[in-house]
């Protein structure tokens, strides 16, 4: 009799949910049945007529009718959640090819990408960056690195001077001198800066522009290792096809000295207008410390050598970002350091 | 330095190789060759033809039509040059052939220009008759070629030769970079040495014949030389010449001449310019009868001589310009220019050559001061080897035999104290491979050196240097010509193998980097501007007569006004940058700059200055006085600087009186900020727009910096907050509330904000409604009432005795 009415309640439920549309159903539902006052608490109400020893058993078929509708319920209830959701998003559909709202974020110099890129191969290869004073001492600039006083290289440099001492450096390899006098060794250093020289301002001259010198003394090296660092440092800069070339050349500082040439990163050394046709670009002046300006920096050169090298930082960024006028740098008009 | 290379192989007659292969194989041993001009490149089917007869043009008035004998045939040419006769021997290009160029002498087209059969109103012409510039070249070095016509060859050329080579253009004329330590490169001889060595040839020089062995009268006989300023003139060589006969040079020496671009004048300055070129030794021609008493002598100028060169312009002297004197008076510049009292004219019958080695320097100060540099003096300045002025004048004057133009007396007259020996470097094999990285044997080094004409003393173990070779001194020096002939190629590529501590940024870099990004992050773009700028900033800065900035370091020979002095301030750059912007219509520009100024200590400068990096934050556009202070705290906070910024209102003059302010930390000034004053905005051309400029001096920074971080945990207990809000006076500023708060807040203060401005209505008159809300925590334990309420009515009493009321 009981078994009966349970399974008329149980089918009736079934149909019920089955017809539920939406959540509320449900829940009237869950009360018809389930409820305090629903139908299968009225069973389990009506058991005080059923025989003692028979109660547990007809509990036991009460409490499994109560699980099969609710796991029903459950179930319809996870479905019905999840068709809401889909519909909600449904909703929410985005045209995602509509505009970015971006973060404005500022630009970076190229002279600084530049450097930075320099910097960061020269690091890794051991050389700690220092700086040295724009506004420097004639002795610094000149005489140290082997240019005394009436030599023809001060002419051909074009110096700006502020007394007869004292002038706006030329070249950063004054900092090379600073580090040597130091007296600790040995030394892998380089070091970026702003140097000057009397040219007009037109494309390809600046009378400021930057440099990045270079120094390692120690007591093993040789115009080979001067090579193997550069020759690393062009594949790192310009890429792992670049190929670079030697060619002898004069610095007073240094002896030998040499110019350093890489295959055009452009045509790969074919030749082409960027190259001017030679399918090489000069990049860089370098040789071995001359052992006179170790000695003047009371450095033994029997004891130690070393290399320098110096890179204009410019010719690197025109090159690289293959702008074709010098003045463009120092404009610093929005729509040029935009594309950087 | 322009040479030819047919001039290159009279001296290494064994050198074979294209053009192209020279200039690569020169380069790589050290002469730099910057380019090459074959110049014959487009000059094709040229003949020497002989005009047999010119008729007229039927149908046009300038034109005339030619019969044309180039040897073999006679073919018909219309010309439209002025200057054709008949008997004329002309170069003809035919048709088919090429030349180099318009007759107008303008760029030459890469390709030439073809020259084809063809009609000229109406009237058949079968080529072209030729002027210089047609050809490539210019009057500059053919003088005697008529101006805008046809070239006239001498009358005893061959008819029907081949033009090209009666030129001389079968021929290649290299250029180069001669490096200033090479004064002997500075020399077809230097460069033909340096050529046989690199192409492992021999070296054959000039043959010198003696001169005037036989004369009976001796130069000494007709002039005495005397060096009064040792100092300046290491040697002086002079030589006289008579029954001189003014005349055209050989065909030869002109073409080695034009080759290097100096144009043919007469037989006797032909020579001067061939040796010159020849030997690196520039030398000069007196007039004999034009010295008074037999005499030459050196010696410096007096202070305010005037003298008047030979080209006629007068030149002011002073006591360190050298001269050349004869027994009365001065007669040239030593090693600039001759005077024009002595000049050689073409009626000269008897000539002084001097061959001498002046002081460098001083030629090099000389000219500087005078004004007046010289293709003499470019190659005095660089020092001369003494050795080369006696070769140099024995040369002259076996050509002056050779040309028949003249007659050397017999012997020179040398004056020099004792000449430089040739030096000495020890040879050192084992320490050049070590230098290097190579593994060269000692004899190759040595079979280097013997191409370089550098000796070995096997009994001292030296190298024995040639006395031309003044830039081989040392150690250093014998590394490098054998790693030049060995080949820079050819030398290993390594690594050093040496350990060093590892790469790093100094402190300083690394705070400005974070600089960098700050900025970046927060819109503003790199800029760079130049250090120097002109001493009217100041004014267009409204800075006061006397104010510190504009005690500035001046450049004592700047490229201008505008490029004069050391910037003091960053303004200018950043100003005039976003200027540029807003004149090109950017909207919205934002740029930053770590710029450094240069602070004197004292002036005239004595001690280097105060070289600083100041961070300049400027824009225009969105964003107002308050962003950008948020930009900086934003910046300061990152870079973990100790202690609280505050802001006292500034009265820099190039800012709005009433919007800037200096910023502070602990007491000491970093920077300021704020709006750029309307009429400096005017001075840059940005009238109308509101600038904002904020400048933090970096080295105060740097000082307070620091990147070490500590976790302080997070906060176990609640915090409380309360909102004050006020009626406060309004000349009571934000700042003057904050530190109240800051000081009653005691350590439970966590942290406190401005959250509410109000000026208007239903406040009442002179004051404004301010709210805060401040917020108090204990690290230890959850926060009573009670302990906030003792809190608060510090701080509400501090804040009463501002004169501020509190509401409800």
């Amino acid at each position: 009799m009981i078994k009966e009415t349970l399974e008329k309640i149980k089918s009736e439920a079934q149909a019920r949910i089955k017809d539920s549309a939406n959540l509320e159903d449900l829940n009237d539902v869950r009360v018809k049945f389930l409820g305090k006052k629903g139908e299968l608490t009225a069973v389990l109400k009506g058991m005080k007529d059923v025989a003692a020893e028979e109660r547990p058993k007809v509990g036991a078929v009460v409490n499994e009718a109560r699980e099969e509708i609710e796991e029903a319920l459950n179930n319809a209830r996870l479905a019905l959640e999840k068709s809401v959701m889909e519909n909600k998003l449904k909703n929410e559909k985005i045209d995602v090819t509509l505009p970015a709202k971006k973060p404005i974020l500022g630009h970076r110099h190229p002279n600084q990408i530049a450097l930075e890129e320099i910097e960061r191969i020269f690091i890794g290869l051991g050389y700690e960056v220092v700086e040295g004073p724009e506004v420097e001492r004639d002795y610094y600039n000149f005489e140290a690195l082997n240019i005394p006083a009436d030599h023809p290289a001060k002419d051909e440099q074009d110096t700006f001077y502020i007394t007869d001492d004292i002038l706006l450096r030329t070249q950063t390899s004054g900092t090379q001198v600073h580090e040597m006098e130091k007296g600790r060794l040995p030394i892998r250093m380089i070091s970026p800066g702003r140097v000057f020289r009397s040219d007009e301002v037109d494309a390809t001259h600046s009378p400021s522009f930057h440099q990045v010198e270079g120094l390692l003394i120690d007591k093993e090296v040789s115009f080979s290792d001067l090579k193997g660092t550069l020759a690393e440092f062009a594949k790192e800069l310009f890429g792992a096809d670049t190929k670079v070339k030697f060619r002898p050349h004069h610095f007073p500082f240094t002896e030998p000295s040499a110019e350093m040439d890489v295959s055009c990163f452009k045509c790969g050394g074919k030749g082409c207008r960027f190259c001017k046709g030679e399918g090489w670009i000069e990049i860089l002046g370098c040789g071995m410390v001359h052992p006179h300006v170790l000695e003047m920096s009371k450095i033994d050169p029997l004891q130690y050598k070393g290399f320098a090298f110096g890179v204009g930082l410019e010719r690197i960024a025109l090159l690289k970002y293959e702008i074709d006028d010098m003045r463009l740098l120092y404009e610093n008009d929005e729509r040029f350091l935009k594309q950087f | 330095m322009n040479t030819s290379l047919e001039w290159i192989k009279a001296y290494v007659p064994d050198l074979e190789c294209t053009d192209q292969e020279y200039m690569d194989a020169m380069t790589l041993s050290g002469t730099k060759v910057e380019g090459y001009n074959k110049l014959d490149k487009n000059l094709d089917k040229i003949v020497v033809g002989q005009i047999k007869e010119i008729t007229k043009h039927p149908d046009a008035d300038k034109l005339v039509v030619c019969q044309v004998d180039i040897g073999d045939q006679v073919i018909q040419i219309v010309t439209g040059a002025p200057n054709v006769e008949v008997g004329q021997k002309v170069p003809v290009v035919l048709a088919g052939g090429k030349v180099a160029g318009g007759h107008d002498g303008g760029p030459l087209p890469e390709d030439g220009i073809e020259i084809k059969d063809g009609k000229l109103r109406g009237v058949e012409s079968h080529g072209m008759m030729c002027s210089v510039e047609e050809l490539g070249s210019s009057r500059e070095v053919f003088p005697e070629a008529p101006e805008n016509g046809i070239y006239i060859f001498p009358e005893d050329t061959k008819v029907g030769a081949d033009a090209i080579e009666v030129f001389g253009f079968h021929d290649t004329v290299f250029e180069y970079e001669i490096t200033s330590n090479r004064v002997d490169c500075y020399s077809v001889l230097g460069i033909a040495r340096e050529a046989a060595a690199t192409f492992n040839k021999k070296f054959v020089a000039p043959e010198v014949k003696e001169t005037g062995a036989g004369e009976s009268e001796k130069t000494s006989d007709v002039i005495s030389i005397e060096i009064k300023d040792k100092d300046l003139c290491s040697r002086y060589v002079g030589r006289v010449v008579k029954d001189i006969k003014i005349g055209e040079s050989p065909d030869w020496m002109k073409k080695r001449l034009r080759s290097a671009g100096i144009r043919p004048i007469n037989n006797m300055v032909d020579i001067t310019n061939y040796v010159m070129l020849e030997y690196g030794q520039p030398m000069h021609a007196f007039d004999l009868s034009t010295i008074a008493g037999n005499k030459i002598i050196v010696r410096r100028a007096k202070d305010g001589d005037v003298f008047t060169t030979l080209d006629g312009q007068e030149r002011k002297l002073d006591s360190e310009v050298l001269m050349i004197c004869d027994g009365e008076k001065e007669i040239g510049i030593a090693g600039i220019m001759g005077g024009e009292n002595s000049k050689i004219t073409d009626n000269v019958t008897e000539m002084l050559f001097e061959a001498a080695t002046f002081n460098g320097t001083n030629i090099r100060k000389s000219a500087k001061r005078i004004g007046l540099r010289t293709d003499a003096s470019g190659i005095f300045e660089k020092g001369l080897d003494p050795h080369n002025a006696l070769d140099a004048m024995n040369r002259a004057c076996a050509l002056v035999e050779e040309l028949g133009c003249g007659r050397v007396l017999n012997g020179a007259v040398d004056v020099h104290d004792e000449l430089p020996e040739k030096k000495r470097i020890k040879f050192e094999p084992e320490r050049i491979n070590e230098y290097l990285g190579t593994d060269i044997s000692a004899d190759q080094m040595l079979e280097y050196f013997s191409r370089l004409e550098v000796e070995y003393d096997k009994n001292s173990g030296d190298l024995v240097i040639p006395t031309f070779r003044q830039d081989l001194i040392g150690f250093a020096d014998s590394s490098e010509e054998v790693a030049r002939f060995y080949g820079y190629d050819k030398i290993p590529t390594t690594l050093p193998s040496s350990s060093a501590e590892g790469g790093k940024l100094s402190f300083k870099m690394r705070v400005e980097a974070v600089a960098r990004e700050i900025a970046e992050f927060a819109g503003f773009s790199q800029a760079m501007t130049y250090s120097f700028e002109s001493p009217k900033v100041f004014d267009k800065l409204l800075l006061d007569e006397n104010a510190p900035e504009r005690a500035a370091i001046k450049i004592s020979n700047p490229l201008g006004e505008d490029f004069s002095i050391m910037r003091t301030l960053p303004l200018n750059g950043m100003l005039t940058s976003l200027a540029t912007n807003y004149n090109r219509r950017n909207k919205e520009v934002r740029l930053y700059e770590l710029a450094t100024i240069y602070i004197p200590e004292s002036l005239p400068l004595k001690e280097l200055p105060d070289e600083r990096v100041q961070l300049t934050l400027g824009f225009y556009g969105k964003g107002d006085f308050f962003s950008l202070k948020g930009c900086v705290e934003v910046f300061i906070s990152k870079i973990g600087m100790k202690g609280r910024l505050e802001y006292e209102a500034g009265d820099r003059p190039y800012l709005h009186p009433g919007r800037q302010a200096e910023i502070i930390c602990n007491g000491e000034k970093l920077g300021y900020m704020g709006e750029v004053h309307p009429l400096v905005c005017k001075n840059y051309d940005m009238e109308g727009t509101r600038v904002y400029i904020a400048v933090i001096d970096m080295p105060k920074v740097v000082e307070k910096t620091t990147f070490n971080r500590k976790f302080e945990g997070i906060a176990k207990f609640p915090a409380v907050s309360r909102d004050i809000s006020m009626v406060v006076p309004k000349e009571i500023s934000a700042g003057q509330i904050d530190a109240v708060i800051l000081q009653r807040g005691g350590k439970l203060l966590e942290d406190f904000k401005l959250f509410d401005l109000y000026e208007g209505e239903q406040i009442k008159e002179g004051f404004k409604s301010v709210a805060y809300t401040v917020s108090f925590r204990d690290k230890t334990k959850t926060l009573s009432d009670d302990d906030v309420n003792a809190v608060m009515k510090k701080i509400l009493n501090g804040l009463k005795d501002l004169g501020i009321e509190l509401r409800s």
